[in-house]
This record gives structure tokens, C-alpha cells and sequence, in this order.
């Protein structure tokens, strides 16, 4: 009887496919992927067992930091040819008689992050490249009775996109005061409705106890 | 057997022409084995790189709590809503993380003898035993109702669900009616874990309402902080 002959050929599998698989994916991933921006300041989201997800679109983000600083961020609409933020910034700088040039206009559309400058420096802020500036000119929009620009703005965002949704970001420990004021001033501009960002966190219930 | 050792013969001798061929034409000489290059560096990359991606989306989305505020009433000639007194709770978000409740209403006439403040905190264990013994029976009753459509004995679709436990909370005429006023040195996150409890506890009436002096007076008493209120004699 003839010895069967075993092959003694290493195993060697092809990974071509395997790559090819991968490269999809990965470019699929990185395109639907929305990258996180950096924020002016760290903010550490306070949790809550709600589990709605955060409109993508028709939001105005309010940033409240630990240091009580309010910053803004609007999005540009379900289609970008709507252009929301150029326009915002437009009408902004038609109440303070500032003139935006249409390099100033295109940075504010593609500015990925909340801003927190007053409306006088807004220009200079725009035209600098330099991020360590333009975080050193980040004071804040002022909420001041005296000069209450974050009014404004909330009256400017609803004049250009009337369906846009308050929405609240503030650090587990930013002074309620801030928050209150804030709140009066949405109130004042006849916003009533907030959405609170919040990170999830479940919640036990001891049902045992209470059907007692 | 005697065919297939021809034919792989044959194959042999076309292989050998084919490379003699090449060697005849070509002046280069050809290589004799295809290049081969190794994948596995590359995959294990896109392993990572893929698993970087996948985590990112799944946990880049923050979730929303939404909250209606009262409508400020800037016509000075309409009242404020009456509610009752017996069901009323107020909830008082102090400093340093401490929670204060008192209930029922105080009137500003009797800022001298305002009533004690009762200290909890934002534990399980404090405030939220306290509202859901206040709120147990409709608490009960939205329990009930979702273990229901948990086991299948009432089959809905889900915006039906949420709209039926809405339609209890509006019947409802036991539970507390909740007031959250807060301390000036309190924070954004206390504020954020009351709304919280509210929602967990299925708290039917509650909103947000300013604080009054004597309720920060009340506060003050409370947490031993010297006083920053002066009573004020014109306001009644």
C-alpha cells in the first residue's frame, strides 16, 4: 500500500481580501464619523437617565464653563447651501454696524468650535490665524444687563432659523447664577423649552421598598 | 494515473517554453517568483484603526434632558396659578451639594418665624426615597403599566407607550407638586441631578420657580452662612 504523501507546504493564507474588506470600512468610517471638536473650555457634563440623542441639526449650543464664562455655537442647517451661521453673524453685525468681509463670513461658517468673544473683537478674532490668540480673546459673550450681547444673538439665531432649539452645555460645576442668568435672558427672548446635555447614567430602583 | 502524470508533464514543457521564450525575447532576466508582499502589518493597523473608529461614533453622541421653564407673566394683573398647599413640596438646592425641603408654602408676612428647613442629599437614599414615598402611588401605577407591555400583556407601539404614561402623569392628583428653586451658590450639576430625580421618580408637576428672599433667608438659617439678605420692610 503506496504511503500517503502529506503536503508539507506552510499554511499561507491570502489576506488581500481581507484588506480590501478592511479599507472599505475604514474609509466608510471615516467619512460618517463626526470628529469631536475641542471645545474653548473643558466641560464635564453632568449624567441624567434621559436617552434622547442630540439634534444634529437647528441647534444653538450654549457653552457654560467652570469659570462662568458663556460661549455660542450655532449649525449650519440640515443643508449647508442654508448657510445659518454666515447669515447669523451677518445680522449680528448689522445691529452693532460692524462690517463682515466675505473671508470673515466663510471662517465663521467653517469654524468648528463654540465661540465665546464679544461682538467688537468678533473681527479681529476671524482674522487671526493664531489659536493661542484667539483663545486669549475667548472672554466670553457678555451677559451683563449693561451690554447683553448673548440676547442678541439668541434674538439674531431665531430671526435667521426660527425652529432652532435651545441647547444647554454646562460643567457639573458652573455656578448657578450664571445658569439663572442665562436662563432669564432665554426667558426674556420668549425661549422656554431647553435641552439639557447630559451624559447617560443609569438608575436603580429599589421597587421593594417603595410598594411597601 | 498514467494520463495525469502526462498532462502535468505537458504543463511542464509549456512552462519551460514559455520561460525560454521570455529569456530568448527579453534581455532582462525574468523573476522566478511573483513578489509577495506581507499583509499582516496592514491588517493588524486597520484592526486598530477600525476599532478606534467604531468606539469614537458609538460614544461621540451626547444624550439631551429637556425641560420646560413656567412662561414669565409680565402682565402684572394676572395672577399666579393657585396651587395647593397640602401637596406642595419645595425643594431648595443649597451650597457645598447640600439639598433642603420643606413643605407646604410660607407666606412673606411671616418672615420671623419661618419654619425649619429639613436636610437630605442627592443620594438614593435621600432624596429620591422621600419623593418616591410621597409619589408611590402613581409611581406604581407607570410601573406597573410598563411591566405590562414588558411581558406582553398589553401590546402598544412605543410612541403610544410614552404618550400613555404621559396621559397618567396628567390624571394624576395625588403625587407631589414639586418646586425647585435654588441657592444662588449652587451649581449647574445639582440642578441637572434634581431635574434628574424628578424623571426617575416619575414626578408629575414640578418646575423650576426663582427663589424668594425669604426662602434664601431660610437657606442661610440653615447652612449656618451669615446672613446677606436684609429683610426687606417695602416688599409684602
Amino acid at each position: 500500500m503506496p504511503k500517503i504523501k502529506l503536503p508539507t507546504k506552510s499554511p499561507h493564507i491570502d489576506m488581500t481580501p481581507m484588506v480590501d474588506l478592511f479599507s472599505v470600512v475604514l474609509t466608510f468610517l471615516m467619512l460618517t464619523t463626526t470628529m469631536r471638536q475641542p471645545e474653548p473650555a473643558p466641560v464635564d457634563t453632568p449624567s441624567s437617565i434621559s436617552e434622547k440623542p442630540t439634534p444634529d441639526f437647528n441647534t444653538m449650543t450654549l457653552l457654560l464653563s467652570k469659570d462662568d464664562k458663556v460661549f455660542l455655537n450655532f449649525d449650519n442647517g440640515p443643508d449647508t447651501l442654508l448657510a445659518f451661521r454666515p447669515k447669523i453673524l451677518s445680522e449680528m453685525g448689522k445691529r452693532y454696524n460692524i462690517e463682515f468681509t466675505e473671508a470673515e463670513l466663510t471662517e465663521f461658517k467653517k469654524y468648528p468650535s463654540s465661540i465665546g468673544v464679544p461682538i467688537l473683537k468678533m473681527k479681529e478674532f476671524l482674522d487671526t490665524k493664531d489659536t493661542k490668540q484667539r483663545l486669549a480673546m475667548e472672554t466670553g459673550v457678555p451677559i451683563d444687563s449693561t451690554d447683553n450681547q448673548l440676547a442678541d444673538w439668541i434674538f439674531c439665531t431665531r430671526t435667521v432659523n426660527p425652529n432652532v432649539q435651545a441647547c444647554i452645555k454646562g460643567d457639573v460645576k458652573t455656578g448657578f447664577e450664571v445658569v439663572k442668568r442665562v436662563l432669564d435672558i432665554m426667558a426674556d427672548k420668549n425661549v422656554f423649552k431647553f435641552n439639557l446635555i447630559t451624559t447617560l447614567e443609569s438608575a436603580k430602583i429599589n421597587l421593594a421598598e417603595i410598594q411597601k | 494515473m498514467n494520463q495525469l502524470k502526462l498532462t502535468s508533464q505537458k504543463y511542464k514543457s509549456d512552462m519551460a517554453e514559455i520561460i525560454q521564450e521570455e529569456k530568448a525575447g527579453g534581455k532582462k532576466k525574468a523573476k522566478k517568483h511573483a513578489p509577495h508582499i506581507d499583509m499582516t502589518p496592514m491588517v493588524d493597523l486597520m484592526c486598530l484603526l477600525i476599532t478606534f473608529f467604531m468606539l469614537t461614533t458609538a460614544f461621540s453622541k451626547a444624550k439631551i434632558m429637556e425641560i420646560n421653564l413656567p412662561e414669565k407673566i409680565k402682565d402684572k394683573n394676572v395672577e399666579p396659578p393657585k396651587i395647593s398647599a397640602s401637596r406642595t413640596l419645595n425643594i431648595v438646592l443649597g451650597p457645598n451639594n447640600k439639598l433642603y425641603y420643606y413643605p407646604g408654602t410660607v407666606k412673606p408676612e411671616d418672615f420671623n418665624s419661618l419654619p425649619p428647613l429639613q436636610e437630605t442629599d442627592y443620594s438614593a437614599t435621600g432624596i429620591r426615597t422621600l419623593l418616591l414615598e410621597r409619589n408611590r402611588a402613581l409611581f406604581k401605577k407607570i410601573d406597573d403599566f410598563k411591566n405590562q407591555v414588558v411581558t406582553g400583556k398589553i401590546v402598544m407601539v412605543p410612541d403610544s407607550v410614552q404618550k400613555s404614561i404621559s396621559k397618567l402623569k396628567t390624571d394624576d392628583d395625588t403625587g407631589p407638586i414639586v418646586l425647585i428653586k435654588a441657592y444662588k451658590k449652587a451649581t449647574y450639576g445639582n440642578f441637572v441631578d434634581i431635574l434628574d430625580e424628578m424623571n426617575i421618580c416619575g414626578i408629575a408637576r414640578y418646575t423650576f420657580v426663582d427663589i424668594a428672599w425669604y426662602e434664601e433667608k431660610m437657606v442661610e438659617t440653615a447652612a449656618g452662612i451669615a446672613s446677606t439678605i436684609t429683610t426687606p420692610t417695602a416688599k409684602k
